[in-house]
């Protein structure tokens, strides 16, 4: 009874552990209040251009009200959820004064949900379209803490602001390593606009959006928020070295850092006889480069021996290009052994055209793990066992013929001890 | 003939009775569809984790890059199947599916169209992508797929500016086909081929201070049933009979050197 009683307890267990473990795949546990709260900020075009009638028979300033509404009322607690707007008060003509126009509607922290909605039902749309600027102050706004950070951001023209090119000011905002993402939408966007929400985008590993009808709008936002929630490693910022001799010193872990098109990048990492080096790097190709590229990962002994190396190329449109390596170390019978420095050099082979900007280097992304290290195979196949019909046709080949030499060992023996 | 038959007849049932591990990669029949996640990651670092036999689903846009990772063991064969339903009005697309493991190498594919081209206003795309035998153990220098975490990126490579941007809808399936102990090497890794186990373990062995635990974890993703140890394969069956089988067959040939019955020379009631 208490048996059965148990086992049923282990089988309701079992699938409670389940569906849990389906029901956020991210598989760590969302609800530990020790992980740092996740900020967002939404930052929304109230230019005058947000008057246009073409959302769903609605204005665009209607539809991005509607979103708004809905995705606070569905913002998960622990997301720090605040908004900015740009162009919402100057409607001036003063391309100075416009270009300036950008302000925290509702400040990043835990959310009241009457208060925002009641802040956004007060926009209307008024002036110019400051991206650059409105981006630089959302990522002040957004600094301090642990946890993810987010910056949604929707508009429907291209920046009027320019020199200050928003795609340059995402890069920065990127290359400062604090793990900022921008994903962007555009409202019906033309073709210029969308090209430069995509730059954006892109240089923050973020998504865009192309916005036409008002729930698509709701549910990307919507999801975009929920997926800020999601708890995830926080890369820590390193800087590599150009040579071994002055590389860190790094632990298991998951590391950041920028390389330049060209540059090397050079790593140190302890390991113990009888443990496993497992490196893998990753490039991301956060501007427009050339269709052609290669990431280089190579493990190197403090005397400049290449032990083993990791190498991907490839061609085409594409985010990152990563590649990895592991080194087992053998166990030694010495105890008097230490553990090697083994040096981790990364090089890429990223280009790009005349006119764009090299630096910050592309974003790289070094994951290190420090392992037991595997049991050496002594053969081919599994213990060295045999498989198939021809095992089975040698094997019994075999016996048969000793069996017969056997039997005829036997009676010449009998033969021999008897004429005896 | 017959021998033949009954003997791989023999094999077929003691390899089924010594074949629970092929059956531990199934999920649990009652977590199905409706557990199945319905969002993708945008990098390796937040892949969306998926279990094998387990159709995920999400929503994107065209242009996006989505990233999934499952977890496949030794012995196992992963087809993954990707379909990609594509906006009312688009030009011609190409996507492209591509699979990378643990280390995030990629991971060549035997078969299957990992690159599809949608004609011009096409309803969906498919594409496919079938692994190499995942094997237990192998030298650090090959690019051999390992047990632990693979990553599907999926997006499209070619497209109008036009189109991107635009929604659309992606499925993921991804299911393994057991090889068995043709696939059965020697060796096998201490720890599965999983992002950041070190540093989770760490944490793991260390729940004190509850401020150090880390709920983040780069993967957290295993097998149903856990990783294989590794130490079974059906050559310990084929190895077994064929021994016996030897047995039978020595015995065979001594009978035979000593005749039928009593030897003939022998006058009876000697």
């Amino acid at each position: 009874m208490i048996r059965t009683q148990r086992l049923a307890a282990g089988v309701c267990a079992l699938l409670a552990a389940l569906t849990a473990g389906i029901a956020f795949p991210a598989g760590a546990v969302a609800d530990e209040t020790d992980q740092a709260a996740p900020k967002v900020e939404l930052v929304l075009d109230v230019s005058g251009s947000m008057r246009t009638r073409d959302i769903d028979g609605g204005s665009r300033m209607a539809a991005a009200k509607q979103a708004f509404n809905e995705v606070l009322d569905a913002t998960p607690e622990e997301v720090q959820l605040g908004i900015r707007t740009l162009g919402a008060n100057y409607p001036g003509d003063d391309r100075k004064v416009g270009c300036k126009d950008t302000e925290q509607l509702y400040p990043v922290g835990p959310l009241n949900r009457t208060e925002a909605k009641t802040a956004v039902a007060t926009l209307a749309p008024t002036g110019w379209t400051p991206i650059g600027p409105a981006l630089q102050q959302a990522a002040t706004d957004l600094d301090g803490g642990d946890g993810t950070r987010r910056i949604v951001l929707i508009s429907d023209g291209e920046d009027t602001c320019q020199p200050l090119d928003p795609c340059e000011v995402a890069r920065e905002i990127a290359a400062k390593g604090i793990g900022l993402t921008i994903d962007t939408l555009g409202l019906v966007p033309d073709a210029k606009t969308r090209d430069q929400l995509i730059c954006i985008a892109d240089a923050t590993g973020g998504t865009y959006t192309s916005v036409q009808h008002k729930e698509e709008l709701t549910d990307r936002v919507g999801e975009l928020v929920d997926r800020a929630a999601e708890p995830v490693v926080t890369p820590v910022a390193t800087e590599g070295a150009t040579e071994c001799a002055k590389a860190p010193a790094l632990k298991a872990g998951l590391y950041t850092d920028r390389e330049e098109f060209g540059q090397q990048r050079w790593y140190k990492v302890d390991l113990n006889p009888g443990q496993e080096l497992r490196a893998s790097v990753s490039v991301a190709a956060d501007r427009a480069v050339n269709p052609d590229y290669g990431v280089l990962l190579r493990a190197v002994t403090v005397h400049g021996r290449e032990i083993v190396r990791g190498e991907a190329t490839g061609n085409g449109r594409t985010d990152v290009l990563s590649t990895g390596l592991r080194y087992p170390k053998p166990e030694s019978d010495d105890d008097t052994v230490t553990a090697e420095s083994v040096c981790l050099q990364v090089t890429n082979s990223f280009s790009a055209a005349a006119g764009v900007k090299t630096t910050p280097g592309l974003p790289l992304e070094l994951t290190l793990d420090v392992v037991d290290g595997p049991s050496r195979a002594s053969d081919v196949a599994a213990f060295g066992l045999g498989r198939g019909w021809w095992l089975l046709g040698a094997l019994v080949l075999t016996g048969f013929v000793a069996g017969l030499l056997w039997g005829w060992l036997s009676r010449w023996r009998v033969a021999v001890w008897r004429t005896n | 003939m017959r021998i033949t038959h009954v003997l791989s007849g023999a094999l077929l049932a003691l390899g089924l009775a010594a074949g629970p591990a092929a059956a531990d990669s199934s999920p649990s029949p009652g977590a199905t569809d409706d557990g199945a996640p319905t969002r993708a990651g945008t990098s390796f670092r937040t892949a969306t984790e998926i279990d094998q036999e387990q159709q995920a689903t999400a929503s994107g846009s065209t242009g996006d890059y989505l990233y999934w990772s499952f977890a496949a063991d030794a012995g196992q064969r992963p087809n993954i199947r990707a379909t990609v339903k594509l906006p009312d009005a688009h030009g011609a697309q190409t996507w492209q599916l591509d699979v990378y493991d643990g280390l995030r190498r990629r991971q060549a594919c035997q078969y299957g169209a990992q690159t599809r081209t949608a004609a011009e206003g096409a309803a969906t795309v498919e594409a496919a992508c079938v692994l190499r035998t995942v094997r237990a153990w192998s030298e650090p220098w090959a690019n051999d797929p390992l047990p632990g975490t693979y990553y599907v990126r999926l997006t499209v490579v070619n497209a109008a500016p036009a189109d991107l941007g635009l929604p659309v809808s992606a499925e993921v399936r991804v299911e393994s086909k057991e090889i068995g102990g043709s696939a059965a090497v020697d060796g096998s890794l201490a720890q599965p081929l999983v992002p950041g186990i070190s540093v989770a373990s760490d944490s793991a062995a260390d729940p004190g201070e509850d401020g150090s635990v880390k709920s983040a974890v780069l993967s957290s993703i295993e097998p149903d049933g856990g990783w294989s140890s590794g130490w079974w394969s059906d050559r310990w069956v084929w190895t077994a009979v064929g021994g016996a089988l030897a047995a039978l067959a020595g015995i065979g040939g001594y009978a035979l050197t000593r005749g039928p019955g009593r030897p003939s020379r022998i006058p009876p009631g000697a």
